[in-house]
């Protein structure tokens, strides 16, 4: 999930590589064998899994904005401690999922950097802001419930520690999004202004959330190569009908109507058709442009920079501990 | 939604005291989630922040319970006004740097932690099974902030600043953690709850534990700041109560 940026054509040197490597990688790939950081991958393989790897964990640390957002507001202490343990897990998320990219040759440090200044990118679903209470009710249905349709296929991606972190991810983002429907459901069976709320949220994020599963089969460079290493198993459009599908007769249970007239049902194929979406909205919030996009990167920058102090008094109480050790060690020589 | 205030005997305003606490503590550390020096901390304060607010629920459900007007942990959270709040005046005290928020987590974790202790011993079976699971959560909490306070204290030239100050601001708080008036007196002599007193020294043992290995120095005693555990409370918690209670007040007689 969150990996809507990934689609520049990939153009690092790889004519060097080893064709018998390759062989023998692609051969492994086709007999579904997971890869092992220290196995031999061609190094697009490896560039294309960091930059995925990275910008799920930036998506997940960004991603605890929003939502951040309302844990001191929650309506009820049941509500605060599922909000706060939901946006915990979410950080936990971006820990094992720095863990993974790591394993790729990355230290966390460096794809932070790339995070802070501006170069890498996260899911621009978290550039939107959470106005009232029902944002944090259809962020974990929708915006959990894309990230679903797209991470269980990962679990079963061809690069070990990605897919072990997935199974992990998954089984979270499944409560997030059983959690964030049953805070529908209760605004839609609250009063009417709740379901006011409910309506509301739901005409913000609809969109959003369907650019969740990045640009169309059809732009979208990356795709091919990906679904060739088993890094992705299906391409964006098929994940984002599967989604549709998933989450439509949901919301009309909850007696919602969704911000699409063109929304049907084909009898024919089992799909709900959905009207065009505004990719021209999507482009310009990926590439900066969007509703909360400087102040979610300003936020980082501000914890990471008024942090600065405690990781340097960290670093610095690790090395004292250290030398006294090492002193006593001589002294007792 | 209106404003209710509980009709307080000496062992419901001994939950509440200690329920207030948890949860408006837990208030200040949950501010950090989304914001902390490194991800780990973003985690480790908001799982602090959780076990708090699993105290707080336990102890106003007691409470409501008790009272017997038929309220619930969330009218007890969501609808006394600051004046009827029970809380040590440190815990709503604004979240400032991460020295702060680190040194006030030690000090209440290193009162809670003997205290809740104690308290799994209470003639309140209850009271006992709640301060049964709530003291392994203080002996975390204490391990966790007294590592930091000694990072701090004895890392680099401006994390001990930072800590010094820290140490300034919140030590004249210090003295509100052992107060005991009648209604603690009460459930002292009924064996509910235990007599501060009686935990000061185990506070001192881990202070002066942690302080020495932080290089830190304790300040003669002076005058000691009180009146939260009565209600009487500092600028803060008002600002706090409003964004807390601010949904549940706009919607009066709404479910969430
Ligand atoms: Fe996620
Ligand atoms: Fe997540
Ligand atoms: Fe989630």
């Amino acid at each position: 999930m969150y990996t809507q940026a990934l689609n520049q054509p990939e153009t690092g040197p790889n004519a060097a590589e080893d064709a018998a490597r390759l062989a023998r990688f692609e051969a492994r790939i086709d007999a579904e064998e997971r890869i092992e950081p220290n196995d031999w991958m061609p190094e697009a393989y490896r560039r294309t899994l960091i930059r995925q790897i990275s910008q799920h964990a930036h998506s997940e640390i960004v991603g605890m904005l929003p939502e951040g957002n309302w844990i001191t507001r929650a309506p009820s202490l049941r509500r605060k401690a599922a909000l706060l343990a939901k946006v915990q897990d979410e950080g936990g998320h971006g820990l094992y999922l720095y863990a993974a990219a790591e394993t790729l040759g990355v230290t966390r440090e460096e794809l932070v950097a790339q995070l802070l200044s501006g170069r890498a990118k996260y899911s621009s679903i978290f550039n939107y802001p959470t106005l009232t209470w029902a944002d944090i009710g259809a962020i974990g249905w929708l915006v959990d419930g894309a990230a679903i349709m797209n991470q269980i296929p990962l679990c079963r991606t061809s690069y070990g520690p990605y897919a072990r972190a997935m199974i992990r991810i998954c089984k979270e983002e499944s409560f997030h999004q059983r959690q964030g429907y049953e805070i529908m459901l209760t605004l839609c069976r609250g009063t009417p202004e709740q379901k006011a709320m409910a309506q509301d949220a739901l005409d913000r994020w609809w969109w959003p959330a369907l650019m969740m599963f990045g640009p169309p089969d059809s732009e979208s460079a990356h795709t091919a190569q990906s679904m060739r290493w088993k890094i992705k198993r299906f391409t964006n459009d098929e994940l984002r009908q599967q989604f549709v599908d998933a989450t439509v007769p949901q919301g009309h249970y909850l007696g919602l109507t969704f911000p699409d007239p063109e929304l049907r049902f084909d009898p024919a194929t089992g799909h709900w058709r959905f009207g065009a979406i505004d990719w021209e909205e999507f482009r310009r919030v990926l590439a900066g442009d969007g509703p909360c996009n400087r102040e979610r990167l300003e936020t980082r920058r501000r914890a990471h920079d008024e942090g600065a102090w405690v990781r340097e008094a960290a670093l610095a109480h690790a090395a004292k501990r250290r030398a006294r050790a090492a002193a006593q060690k001589i002294a007792a020589e | 939604m209106t404003t209710i205030a509980v009709a307080e005997t000496a062992l419901t305003l001994g939950l509440l005291r200690l329920a207030d606490t948890a949860l408006v503590h837990a208030h200040r550390l949950s501010e950090w989630c989304g914001h902390a020096p490194m991800l780990e901390e973003d985690l480790a304060l908001a799982n602090i922040a959780l076990d708090l607010i699993g105290q707080a629920r336990a102890l106003y459900t007691y409470a409501a319970e008790i009272e017997g007007a038929g309220r619930t942990e969330d009218d007890l959270a969501y609808r006394r006004d600051a004046p009827q709040y029970r809380n040590v005046l440190m815990a709503e005290l604004p979240k400032g740097d991460f020295a702060f928020t680190i040194l006030r987590a030690f000090f209440l974790a290193a009162q809670a932690e003997p205290l809740w202790r104690a308290t799994a011993a209470s003639r309140d079976a209850t009271l006992a099974a709640i301060a049964a699971k709530a003291a392994k959560e203080a002996a975390y909490h204490l391990r966790h902030a007294g590592e930091w306070v000694i990072r701090l204290g004895d890392g680099t030239a401006e994390s001990r600043r930072r800590m010094l100050d820290a140490f300034a601001v919140l030590w004249p708080y210090t003295g509100e953690l052992f107060e005991a008036d009648a209604a603690d007196r009460a459930l002292i002599e009924d064996g509910i709850l235990p007599d501060p007193a009686v935990l000061r020294p185990q506070w001192d043992a881990a202070v002066d534990r942690v302080f020495a290995e932080a290089d830190l120095a304790r300040p003669a005693d002076r005058w000691m700041q009180s009146g939260g555990r009565s209600g009487r409370h500092t600028e803060h918690l008002g600002h706090m109560l409003a964004v807390m209670q601010h949904l549940p007040r706009a919607y009066p007689g709404a479910t969430w």
